[in-house]
């Protein structure tokens, strides 16, 4: 469904901050695939996800989604595919408005805004219920600036901002990282079960190599802008630690050591 | 303290003008964090179309209109300037100022035009304070309902979540660009046409009328933040604004009762919307608030 063919990116060409962040990525998603993503520091893994949804444009390369060519696509259109959650919490969602505001505007991507209401009496209904899912007891709050919240709140309301409508496609950059462990267990459960639930095709990036292995049904691991490593099926399934961090010994080489407590 | 009293009136009729110029301020400052400098232009502007319009016999009615819309075209340029061709939007609106002098006199054939309240009939005038202050006062409570009702659609929506966080409007599939275009448009529409107001208050539309309406529409935005505070909704705030730009021009008066010459008054503005600026940073102690990194 997804298809990234040969896609590259420098960042500030020509200068003496040059960085290839990626050096040609190939990779297919079918319908379905839940994909996690690991690599070190600087190996290209949020430039993936944001190649994918637009955020610049790359410098050649094609990004297909459904047959459709994205690759031209400005980031607001294709967000009519696409639902994120980032890695900041402040980033996913509007501090200054209400929960219910900010649902609503999730409840409207990839649809034309005119001058009906922003929200909508069955809307406050249905986002009450939908809050009320997330067992956080935020449904009693629903008018409270989403800048009030905590970090796991705000990642949760946003996970459920990027599958209000159904996606094609869900991008997670270790959407859980700035949070304590036991909210980042929360809200990675929530992924999972928005993510089964729905039947989504996700890509989810991650520094915890047990929950790469854990969740979903695929594993890719990239490298110095590259995909360097593919597993799906069993064979994810069967992976350990150890095995990871040889695959990334294999590819990374002598930088591997400082690398390896990251991605530990 | 007679004469103060005396000047009253006058003062709360030119805060509820400035008033009107402060919610466009509001719009830009406030809704989308962008700091708006073409409104010095677009203030001007649309006091020379408006007396422009009604010395060639067109009614008070549709000539503030179009003051309006000449505002939100300048607004439209310099959100062009701004999300198109990527000039910061303090340069954006520098560049629209800078561009609007020569229009507006270019509109107005000289520096000044006057329109008397005798031969024309005009909306508001200070020989008629009390009839200002009651239009003035129906205009603010029209305009603050318009944009109410505005901002709850999924266009306003969309507007100011543009503002609070680009990011996740786009993730949203908003075209902030677009957004920013139409909330600089609207803005200077509103600013233009309270300098449509401002003219026939004064009784001319004159060139250099614009200038410093930024630091007035700043001050009276932040007069009214600081007195009223920022918990309300989104009409007190543009309320609070308008009260802010009374309370600025009492203070004006009251200045200018205790004897400072008038040329001082753009440095006491200056100095006022510094202070009322800095005041968090003075209450956290000077120096110790980092200043803000650039975007
Ligand atoms: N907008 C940008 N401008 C300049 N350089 C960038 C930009 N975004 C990423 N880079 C560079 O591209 C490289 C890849 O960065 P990327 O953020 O994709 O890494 P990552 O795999 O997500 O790493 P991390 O685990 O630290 O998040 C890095 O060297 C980074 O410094
Ligand atoms: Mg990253």
């Amino acid at each position: 469904m997804l298809e990234l063919k040969n896609v590259k990116k420098v960042f500030n060409k020509g200068t003496v901050n040059e960085k290839v962040a990626l050096s040609g990525v190939d990779l297919v998603l079918n319908d379905g695939d839940f994909v996690t993503v690991i690599g070190g520091n600087g190996a290209g893994k949020s430039t993936v996800l944001n190649a994918i949804a637009g955020v610049w444009p790359v410098d050649s390369g094609t990004i297909t989604l459904h047959d459709t060519d994205i690759t031209a696509l400005p980031e607001y259109k294709r967000a009519q595919y696409i639902g994120r959650v980032f890695q900041d919490p402040m980033m996913g969602t509007a501090a200054t408005m209400q929960i219910d505001e900010n649902l609503a505007i999730a409840a409207r991507r990839g649809k034309a805004r005119g001058l009906k209401p922003g929200i909508t009496a069955e809307e406050h209904k249905k986002f009450y219920d939908m809050v009320k899912a997330l067992d956080l007891g935020l449904e009693d709050r629903m008018t409270t600036k989403v800048g009030l919240l905590s970090g796991g709140q705000r990642q949760a309301i946003t996970l459920l901002m990027a599958s209000l409508r159904k996606p094609d496609l869900l991008l997670l950059d270790e959407h859980t990282a700035a949070l304590d462990p036991k909210t980042a267990k929360k809200v990675l459960d929530l992924s999972d079960k928005i993510i089964s639930e729905n039947n989504l095709t996700a890509l989810m990036v991650t520094h915890n190599m047990k929950d790469a292995i854990a969740h979903g049904n695929r594993l890719i691991m990239m490298s110095e802008g590259r995909v360097i490593y593919d597993v799906s099926g069993e064979e994810k399934k069967n992976l350990k630690v150890s095995d990871l961090l040889q695959k990334f010994e294999e590819a990374a080489g002598e930088d591997a050591v400082s690398d390896r407590m990251v991605l530990s | 303290m007679l004469a103060l009293l005396n000047a009253l009136p006058g003062s709360v009729a030119q805060g509820l003008i400035w008033g009107i110029m402060a919610i466009g301020v509001y719009i830009t400052y406030r809704v989308l964090d962008f700091a708006d400098l073409s409104v010095d232009g677009s203030f001007c502007t649309g006091g020379a179309v408006a007396v422009m319009l009604m010395l060639g016999g067109w009614n008070v009615v549709p000539a503030l209109i179009v003051a309006f819309l000449t505002g939100l075209l300048a607004g439209y340029i310099t959100g062009l300037l701004h999300t198109y061709l990527k000039i910061p939007g303090i340069l954006a609106g520098i560049l629209t100022q800078l561009g609007l002098y020569s229009i507006n006199l270019a509109i107005m054939g000289k520096a000044n035009q006057a329109i008397s309240v005798d031969k024309y009939n005009l909306a508001v005038s200070l020989r008629y304070i009390n009839k200002t202050i009651i239009v003035s006062i129906i205009i603010v409570v029209v305009i603050i309902a318009l944009l109410y009702a505005f901002f709850g659609t999924e266009i306003g929506s969309a507007i100011r979540a543009t503002g609070a966080n680009q990011n996740m409007a786009r993730a949203q599939g908003i075209n902030t660009g677009r957004c920013i275009r139409m909330g600089v448009a609207l803005s200077n529409g509103i600013v233009a046409f309270a300098g449509g107001l401002y003219a026939q208050y004064q009784g001319n539309a004159d060139v250099n009328a614009g200038r410093g309406a930024i630091v007035i529409g700043l001050a009276a935005v932040i007069i009214g933040e600081v007195i009223f505070g920022t918990k309300h909704s989104f009409a007190t705030k543009l309320a609070t604004s308008v009260v802010g730009a009374i309370i600025y021009y009492i203070i004006i008066a009251i200045v200018l009762q205790l004897g400072l010459p008038s040329s001082y008054l753009k440095l006491l503005s200056a100095c006022l919307v510094a202070i009322f600026l800095g005041l968090p940073a003075i209450k956290n102690g000077i120096g110790t608030v980092k200043p803000d990194k650039e975007d």
